[in-house]
């Protein structure tokens, strides 16, 4: 350590990021603390002189008894429990083929980052677009005309009847499948780039090794490449669950801002989606909402990291 | 199991379009190894000793030629059914299973009626890794051994299969100069002991010539010369050969042969019967040389090294190719100090090559 004969100048040096960190990330951490034990807190309310707040918690107690909330927790945990697993592996599968190819690999590669540079909102309404089914009736007297989506007509044409997926009366189950694929989908191209990085820099004498011993590719995959690449496969997974927790762009995208079909909203709402419905008017049950999602990441990630811990290799 | 190359031929391709830039790795290399026998490729980098080696371990296919596995055409056979066993010189052992996950890891790849119920598995893995002398290490992981050991990992896994054909790539680059002795020996003793027919690359011509029942000198992708160890270092058929075996290594001359003597300088040192006059390249290996005060080929002498037993003595000389000529002698016959030394030469240890085409004449030694 060299000691500085004037140690304020450090402090001089340190001083634009810290004063923007102060503004932009800890004081908004800790007034979201701030706003969460303050019962019934709200902006407008506490610009009114002499409103004071009981310290306690009852935001908490009203984000658990309100009634969307169920309903945004469970969401959350399909995205992430569906979602993670099904992308990670999809990713994997991907990564391993494309290392395996050599022409166009270049060009490969940049097809698959494509999603990653493209907005997510975009990419929700071009989805809905292909998952769309509207009947109208405006096509003459009595008759039904049907304007199906891309899938529709795909399916349509293995004589699969067209399928409501998103719109007036859809299922909640077809509601996910398209959810799930968006988000797997959107998720994908970060896990190839990772995985296939991961992969460029095995030693490929291993799997000469494992070719002169004969070993199977299946056997190849499961006690090769997986355990040397698992520790991206657990950053990976671990950044998947945390994106998967912070999961609302993407159903506003399919769904628009009422988070579900026409006639249910709300029915898709996550957890962020949750926090900014209850932020215009209620500050306090929203930052309450948010430290809840805080701690489940913060559990969930422990979770994963002692997981990875047992299970990874390095 | 004996392994028969044919006109074993590897051409890798251009990386450019361009024509003509392609490299000729392995070129017509036709060799029969015997049954049982530990044979060293030996040759500077670049000269396809590996690519052999790869080729007879079905990793890579080779352009033209053919390779037999006793009676079998293997050729076209891969890797995997082969049934070879090959050492990387990186040990490629897996990072993530222990010592003992490792060398069982081939005989958990046997399938159908070679399948092995799970104890003898285990038990085939510790005579392996007692043969290897690290039956005390199984649970360890690769990281946590030194490289020798890792190296003896390696090839327990690669015997543990019982292969046919053991096939080692640079198996003791990786080792510091004491414990590269001892593996030798090792490799020796193990090879001894199992009988599988071993092939193993080098560029140590020490390492080759020490262990190898035969050795294969290569360079440029050509084979040059094949034979007994001691065979090849006494009768070198080119100056490559000569210049490559041997340390410290054979001293070259240019030298003038005229009606039957040979001329170095304007002395003539030996008599030479049967050789045309013509310029010629003249080696002479270090133990070639006698002092002797009334020798015709008299050097400049630098400097007397004493090493115990021996001395080595390094002198210059105007018509030497090298900087330094150095002579093994016997440490009673040392020189007497001075400006020069004498020498008289030992016929058998007399080299004469081709000036241009580098290949040996032949002269009657008496």
């Amino acid at each position: 350590m060299v000691e500085s004969k004037h140690p304020w100048k450090a402090w001089i040096y340190l001083a634009p990021a810290i004063v923007l960190l102060l503004i932009f990330t800890v004081w908004p951490i800790v007034n979201t603390l701030r706003m969460a034990f303050l019962e019934n807190y709200n902006i407008m309310a506490a610009t009114v002189p002499g409103v004071t707040f009981n310290v306690g918690l009852g935001n908490f107690q009203q984000v658990i008894q309100y009634g969307g909330f169920l309903t945004c927790l469970g969401n959350t945990m399909l995205i992430c429990f569906l979602t993670v697993p099904i992308s990670t592996f999809l990713a994997l599968i991907i990564a391993v083929c494309l290392n395996a190819i050599r022409p166009l690999q270049r060009m490969l590669q940049t097809i698959f980052f494509l999603p990653y540079v493209t907005n997510s909102i975009a990419i929700g309404m071009v989805f809905a677009a292909m998952f769309n089914m509207i009947g109208n009736n405006f096509g003459g007297e009595g008759e039904l005309l049907i304007t199906a989506g891309i899938i529709n007509n795909i399916i349509g044409i293995f004589g699969v009847e067209p399928i409501n997926w998103i719109n007036v009366g859809s299922s909640y189950a077809a509601n996910v499948f398209v959810m799930v694929v968006y988000i797997v989908w959107n998720a994908l191209p970060f896990k190839i780039l990772i995985l296939l990085g991961g992969l460029q820099s095995v030693n490929k004498q291993y799997y000469d090794a494992a070719k002169v011993d004969g070993t199977s590719r299946v056997r190849t995959f499961w006690r090769i490449t997986v355990p040397l690449l698992s520790p991206m496969i657990a950053y990976v997974v671990i950044t998947g669950f945390i994106g998967g927790f912070k999961e609302y762009s993407s159903i506003v995208g399919i769904f628009g801002e009422d988070m579900g079909p026409t006639g249910d909203p709300r029915r898709l709402n996550t957890m962020v989606g949750f926090i900014y419905d209850a932020l215009a008017n209620h500050q306090g049950r929203a930052s309450a909402a948010a430290l809840i999602l805080f701690g489940i990441i913060f559990v969930v990630t422990m979770i994963n990291l002692w997981v990875s811990k047992k299970k990874t290799h390095y | 199991m004996k392994v028969e190359l044919k006109n074993l031929t590897k051409i890798f391709p251009s990386r450019s379009k361009k024509a003509g830039e392609e490299v000729v790795a392995v070129n017509d290399f036709t060799f029969t190894i015997p049954d049982g026998k530990l044979i060293g490729l030996l040759g500077p980098s670049g000269c396809g000793k590996s690519t052999t080696l790869y080729m007879i371990s079905g990793l890579q296919k080779p352009s033209g030629g053919q390779i037999f596995f006793g009676e079998e055409d293997v050729t076209d056979l891969s890797a995997e059914h082969r049934g070879v066993g090959l050492v990387f010189q990186n040990y490629a052992l897996y990072p993530h299973m222990t010592v003992k996950q490792n060398i069982m890891f081939p005989l958990q790849n046997l399938k159908g009626a070679d399948k092995l119920p799970k104890e003898e598995m285990i038990e085939r893995a510790h005579q392996a890794a007692k043969l290897v002398q690290i039956d005390n290490l199984m649970d360890r992981k690769p990281s946590e051994l030194s490289g020798g050991q890792q190296q003896r990992v390696a090839i327990a896994r690669a015997l543990v299969k019982m292969p046919k054909v053991l096939l080692l790539d640079e198996p003791l680059s990786n080792l510091d100069a004491r414990l590269r002795l001892q593996t030798r020996e090792e490799i020796r003793r193990i090879q001894k002991e199992t009988g599988i027919t071993t092939i193993f690359v080098t560029h140590d011509q020490e390492e080759a010539m020490s262990i190898s029942d035969m050795i294969v000198v290569m360079k440029l992708g050509v084979v040059q010369q094949i034979g007994k160890p001691q065979e090849v270092y006494d009768d070198p058929i080119n100056l490559f050969v000569a210049k490559f075996l041997g340390t410290p290594p054979i001293n070259v001359f240019n030298g003038t042969v005229k009606g039957g003597k040979l001329y170095i300088g304007d002395a003539a040192v030996l008599d030479v019967p049967g050789v045309e006059d013509q310029d010629v390249t003249v080696g002479i290996r270090p133990e070639g040389f006698i002092p002797d005060k009334k020798g015709a080929l008299v050097c400049n002498l630098s400097n007397i090294e004493v090493m115990g037993r021996d001395v080595s003595v390094v002198s210059t000389h105007e018509a030497s190719l090298s900087p330094a000529i150095r002579s093994i002698i016997d440490a009673d016959d040392m020189p007497a100090p001075g400006a020069t030394v004498s020498y008289s030469l030992k016929p058998h240890k007399v080299f004469l090559f081709g000036r241009e085409d580098e290949k040996r004449i032949y002269f009657e030694v008496k």
